[in-house]
């Protein structure tokens, strides 16, 4: 029923845009490389398929402007990317529009959307677009001859010495030290939930805490790997693509025990074009968009479909698949951020870990 | 001071009566009326300085000692709970309760109403929110309950619990009875490392979760070093900067204040080049032979990071007020004192240390309570070890979003800065410090 | 490093010199020299003062003998002891200083007992020496207060009384009465030379105040340009100075130039530029045809001298009268210069005098002096 009315609704806006004036719709997005990936990726090819225009802006957190305009009641957002955090605290908090995610197109081989995202993707009020991951890379020069592999190989220091860099957070270091110590990636958050588990995890931290130089913002490990103060980092994928890909650095990521996170579309509510808003997330995160957006950034797309489709990165000659979060071969051990544990337990577990680091 | 007291205190003879002016009004009222158009000029002169004192300083502050203790999601977004709560004041363990030990079925009628009012409102993840802090896990039951609150019927006790069991928890019903009340001692008792136990009696949190007491220690302490280790270096330069001619002085005062010239960022950023294991010292060390190569010593992402870096930054503010005290000590009081047989050192201790204690007093304050509110530095410097309460007031304001809290731990340390400032007070005398 | 003989080698009948200055050489910045060649013996129980002009040498010769300068060439001795290597504190010199360097964070009676306490005195006899240095000032009750709550004055005096509450043998002061006003400081001259006087200690004096230099002291030393330029009594250094800069530092000094036309040993006569010839005491060095500058005290210079007295006689005239009470002062032109002044005792029966008067000048050739030449 909402399929038809959409497709109701795309049909009308096609037939009246040689009568009517086309509508103009807000996105706002993070700015620079990221979203160029999405205009050249999104905007352009539906603006081509609607008529309609995309006015692109950028802030340092589009999700800051939202709670500000909706509760002033003067709305000029559209379409805004931002996190995972944000997309489930603005949609409890009842600032966004419910989207319905079954209206979503299918794949092209006919696989329902639900199925096609890969499972988390979708709320009550955003669509996820890509995926980011946090991994661990090492500076290939450190070892040579015997490279780490699995996220085991982090915490060896045995196999493999010298310093490690980890971000001074709970969030991720547990998921990883649990998956270090043989848990299995479904098994990690439940293992979560109990006292014993933090407790097991922790003490795997106990086991390189000695060594760990703990960063703070995104750029500090590729820049610790460069300075040869750590010998491997857990990071952001696309840091370390960049600085490998872009600058030449060697470095190696190891996707094994990878972290993903979501960046996600909402619909301020109250959003002046919500019919056209809706219809620009329906189309940007199909298939083929996600797919094209791959080659300008280093992000995965959010649905399985589109892995088959990455190409080159803009560079001409890199293959991008392999860089991907989402590639099969890097999905073999990982784990997707489950927001709602940490929505709940951070608070304990952010205390506990904070206590333990400071001992 | 003296002469500007003997001014405005007139010695008058006090027994000739009441003093009048020629026109027979009493002196006082004479002065006053001939004093008041300069008054009032001089109070519009200060005026905005002031609105910009109260605006910046005095309402920022006056709003984070509120907000530690005043925190209204629970109380705004649950009016018939918390109403319940108020009614039923004397339900608690072990009086008015269920066998289950849970309030009866019109505490949860009321909880079934608020929750779809949440869920009208949208603000069951801010009231979990609120819960959550107190009883991890708890922010998902409210949201989850709040989605289904359309759909409950009663009896409700029975309802909820068939959503979540977790509704049966009886901390749980502690925990929101106390986060009912609008106004609470209870960020502060986190902030203390403590907590209300089931009983809602307060107790120690377990060790393993002593966060904030240790922190709080090893804040003062390293302060307290930072300040030590400032004064034992800028003492002897502020020596030299009042001693030699002015022409070299100003050089050197050039050096000692080029670290206020550049940003806090830069500043940190270069001890970083310098102090880390692959960096600038630790290869000179290694080249000279000094450390093996394996041996680098780690000067960075600990304690001695924070230490070196912080002494460093706030080195200029123990210099300046040591300097500026030091200028007005005449060389002629060391000399008097040899001159009267006491040795350099006796000379130094006897004569000269007492008279600099007044800018020793202005530097360490100063010093000290800038060290304790620091968090960049030991942010990029500090690893774990060097964290300071800053850090984690920052973590509370950016991350976890618990303002309740990082006010609350805030006040904790302005309280602990305003108690010694009355110790040096009544130790030494705020009337003898200077800062410049 | 001095190439001299060792003083104590010589045997001198007289009593060995408390302290001794022996070819003393200062300088700061190794290109000039502040102290040029220093020489002076200093008698126990001698007042002494150093007098100069600002810059000429005489508070640097005062630091070195407190201690605080080191000499860069010869050597002080203080009691027949090179003292050239002790430090200040085991000199034991008592010094006041110029704005008293009372110790602001003491009290009085902390002040007078530090230097008591740092030579580790029994506290009874600490308070005792105390109380009567206190009482030789004339504070005794102020042991209590602090210096800030004392005037200039009660300084001055605790500023004394800790320099010799010791009982130091030697005791130097720095322009001591220098920050006080004139009142005060004509009482406290007074009351240091007093002080002197009953202890009997030897004072090393230092001023830019040459009527202060007169008044307290045994001997002065005038210095200028890092040498001293005469030592000697007060009344032989304004009566008998040997040059013409100690002549017109000390005291008022009328100048006259002009050529020595001849010279027979004790006097000497002088043709001034005008071409007036007079007969002077020849002081300055060299015969005939040395330039010349006459010193003569205007007080002893008489206005129309009766005829036939033995007094050498110019004319003059009369520019300026100013009425000071006991003298009037007469300003005239004399032999080419118009600042020749005459001091005129206001004794009953003076003849009036008027300005634009002429009148003749004249003094006793003992009074006029052929110092050597100033520029004009």
């Amino acid at each position: 029923m909402k399929t038809h009315l959409l497709v109701v609704s795309a049909i009308s806006v096609a037939l009246a845009g040689g009568a009517q004036a086309a509508t103009e719709i807000t996105v706002m997005s993070w700015g620079g490389a990221y979203a160029k990936s999405q205009v050249e990726a999104y905007h352009k090819p539906w603006m081509a398929a609607t008529g309609n225009t995309v006015n692109s802006v950028d802030a340092d957190n589009p999700a800051t402007p939202i709670k500000a305009q909706v509760e002033a009641g003067n709305v000029s957002i559209d379409v805004a990317d931002v996190e995972y955090s944000d997309a489930i605290r603005l949609c409890d908090e009842g600032l966004l529009e419910e989207i319905d995610t079954s209206a979503l197109p299918a794949a092209p081989d006919g696989t329902p959307a639900a199925d096609d995202f890969i499972e988390g993707a979708l709320t009550d009020c955003a669509v996820a677009n890509i995926v980011w991951s946090t991994v661990y890379a090492y500076d290939t020069t450190k070892f040579e001859g015997n490279a780490p592999s699995t996220i085991a190989d982090f915490f060896d220091l045995e196999g493999f010495p010298g310093k490690r860099g980890l971000r001074k957070s709970a969030k991720a270091n547990l998921e990883m030290a649990l998956m270090a110590d043989g848990v299995s990636p479904d098994e990690v958050y439940d293992m979560l939930e109990s006292d014993e588990g933090v407790e097991r995890a922790l003490a795997k931290l106990d086991t390189i805490k000695d060594e760990v130089v703990w960063w703070e913002a995104g750029a500090q490990p590729p820049q610790l790997l460069a300075d040869g103060e750590v010998a491997m980092s857990t990071a952001y994928n696309g840091r370390i693509f960049n600085a490998a890909i872009g600058e030449g650095q060697p470095f190696e990521i190891v996707w094994d025990g990878q972290i993903l996170d979501f960046d996600l579309f909402v619909v301020p509510k109250g959003a002046p074009n919500v019919e056209a808003a809706m219809d620009f997330i329906s189309f940007a995160t199909g298939t083929e968009p996600l797919a094209a957006q791959a080659s300008w950034i280093s992000y995965g797309p959010a649905r399985k479909s589109s892995a088959d489709l990455v190409g080159l990165f803009n560079d001409g000659k890199t293959e991008m698949a392999p860089h991907m979060p989402t590639a099969p071969e890097n999905m073999q051990v990982a784990l997707v951020n489950n927001f709602e544990f940490w929505a709940d337990r951070d608070t304990e577990i952010s205390e506990r870990f904070n206590a333990w680091l400071n001992n | 001071m003296s002469t500007v007291a003997s001014d405005t205190s007139p010695s008058l003879p006090v027994d000739s009566g009441p003093i009048t002016a020629a026109d027979g009004t009493p002196l006082h009222v004479a002065l006053q009326r001939a004093t008041r158009k300069a008054r009032i000029r001089a109070f519009l002169l200060v005026a905005p300085l002031l609105a910009f004192v109260i605006l910046t300083f005095v309402a920022p502050i006056g709003q984070m000692l509120w907000r530690s203790v005043e925190n209204d999601s629970f109380s705004a977004n649950m009016p018939a709970l918390t109403a319940w709560f108020k009614a039923n004041e004397a339900v608690q363990p072990g009086a008015g309760l269920d066998s289950d030990g849970l309030p009866g079925e019109d505490a949860f009628a009321a909880l079934a109403a608020d929750l779809a009012g949440a869920r009208e409102n949208r603000t069951a993840g801010v009231v979990g929110t609120r819960v959550n802090y107190d009883l991890s896990g708890s922010r998902s039951l409210f949201t989850k309950s709040a989605r289904r609150a359309n759909r409950l019927e009663a009896p409700y006790k029975a309802a909820l619990l068939d959503v979540d069991e977790d509704w049966g928890n009886p901390e749980l019903w502690g925990v929101m009875r106390r986060s009912s009340s609008t106004y609470s001692a209870g960020f502060y008792l986190a902030a203390l490392d403590m907590q209300y136990d089931a009983q809602g009696n307060v107790e120690s949190v377990p060790d393993n979760r002593r966060i904030y007491v240790p922190l709080f220690v090893r804040t003062l302490w390293l302060s307290a070093l930072i300040s030590v280790l400032c004064l034992v270096l800028a003492y002897p330069i502020a020596h030299l900067l009042a001693r030699l001619p002015l022409r070299y002085s100003n050089i050197l005062m050039i050096f000692v204040l080029l670290p206020f010239w550049t940003s806090l960022l830069v500043r940190t950023t270069s001890w970083m080049v310098l102090m880390q294991s692959q960096g600038v010292v630790n290869d000179l060390l290694v080249a000279m032979g000094i450390v093996s190569d394996d041996g680098r010593i780690q000067m960075m992402y600990n304690q001695i990071g924070t230490l070196i870096a912080m002494t460093h930054i706030l080195l200029p503010f123990m210099v300046l007020p040591l300097y500026s005290v030091m200028k007005t000590i005449p060389h002629d009081y060391v000399r008097a004192a040899r001159s009267l047989g006491a040795t350099p050192s006796t000379a130094f201790w006897k004569v000269y240390f007492p008279q600099t204690v007044p800018g020793i007093g202005a530097g360490v304050l100063l010093v000290f309570i800038l060290a304790v509110g620091y968090y960049i530095t030991p942010a990029l410097v500090g690893g774990s070890s060097g964290q300071l309460i800053s850090n984690l007031i920052a973590f509370h304001m950016q991350k976890s979003l618990n303002w309740s809290l990082a006010a609350a731990l805030a006040s904790l340390l302005l309280f602990g800065v305003i108690l010694l400032y009355w110790l040096y007070d009544r130790l030494i005398g705020i009337d003898n410090m200077k800062f410049g | 490093m001095t190439g001299h003989a060792a003083p104590d080698a010589a045997p001198h009948a007289a009593p060995e010199p408390m302290v001794r200055f022996k070819n003393v050489q200062k300088s700061y910045d190794g290109e000039t020299l502040v102290v040029k060649d220093l020489n002076v013996d200093i008698a126990s129980g001698e007042f002494l003062t150093m007098l100069g002009p600002s810059g000429s040498g005489k508070t640097t010769s005062l630091m070195m003998l407190a201690g605080f300068e080191p000499a860069t060439h010869g050597e002080i001795i203080l009691n027949g002891q090179s003292i050239n290597d002790v430090p200040p504190h085991k000199r034991g010199i008592g010094m006041v200083f110029q704005n008293y360097a009372l110790f602001p964070h003491m009290t009085v009676s902390e002040n007078l007992a530090f230097p008591l306490q740092v030579r580790k005195m029994s506290k009874a006899d600490t308070e005792a020496k105390v109380k009567r240095a206190l009482e030789m000032v004339e504070l005794p009750e102020f042991g209590s207060r602090r210096p800030a709550q004392l005037s200039g004055g009660q300084q001055q005096r605790v500023a004394v009384a800790r320099a010799l509450v010791f009982e130091p043998e030697l005791v130097l002061m720095d322009e001591p009465l220098g920050a006080l006003d004139k009142q005060l400081r004509e009482q406290m001259q007074y009351e240091i030379k007093h002080i002197h006087e009953s202890l009997g200690v030897t004072v090393v004096y230092v001023t830019h105040d040459q009527s202060e230099a007169l008044t307290m002291s045994d001997r002065i030393a005038v210095f200028n340009d890092g040498v001293i330029q005469q030592l000697s009594s007060p009344d032989t250094l304004y009566e008998k100075p040997d040059n013409s800069f100690v002549a017109q530092f000390i005291g008022e000094n009328n100048r006259l130039n002009g050529t020595i036309t001849e010279s027979r040993g004790q006097t000497c006569s002088v043709k001034l530029d005008n071409g007036e010839q007079v007969v002077a005491d020849h002081v300055v060095a060299g015969g005939e045809g040395t330039r010349t500058t006459l010193s003569i005290r205007p007080e002893r210079i008489e206005l129309d001298p009766p005829a036939g007295s033995q007094v050498v006689t110019i004319d003059g005239k009369i520019e300026e009268l100013i009425y000071l009470g006991d003298h009037i002062r007469v300003r005239m032109s004399v032999a080419g210069t118009d600042e020749f002044v005459v001091k005129v005792r206001n004794h009953t029966g003076r003849k009036s005098l008027e300005a634009g008067q002429q009148a003749t000048v004249g003094w006793d050739p003992a009074d006029c002096r052929a110092l050597d030449a100033l520029a004009d």
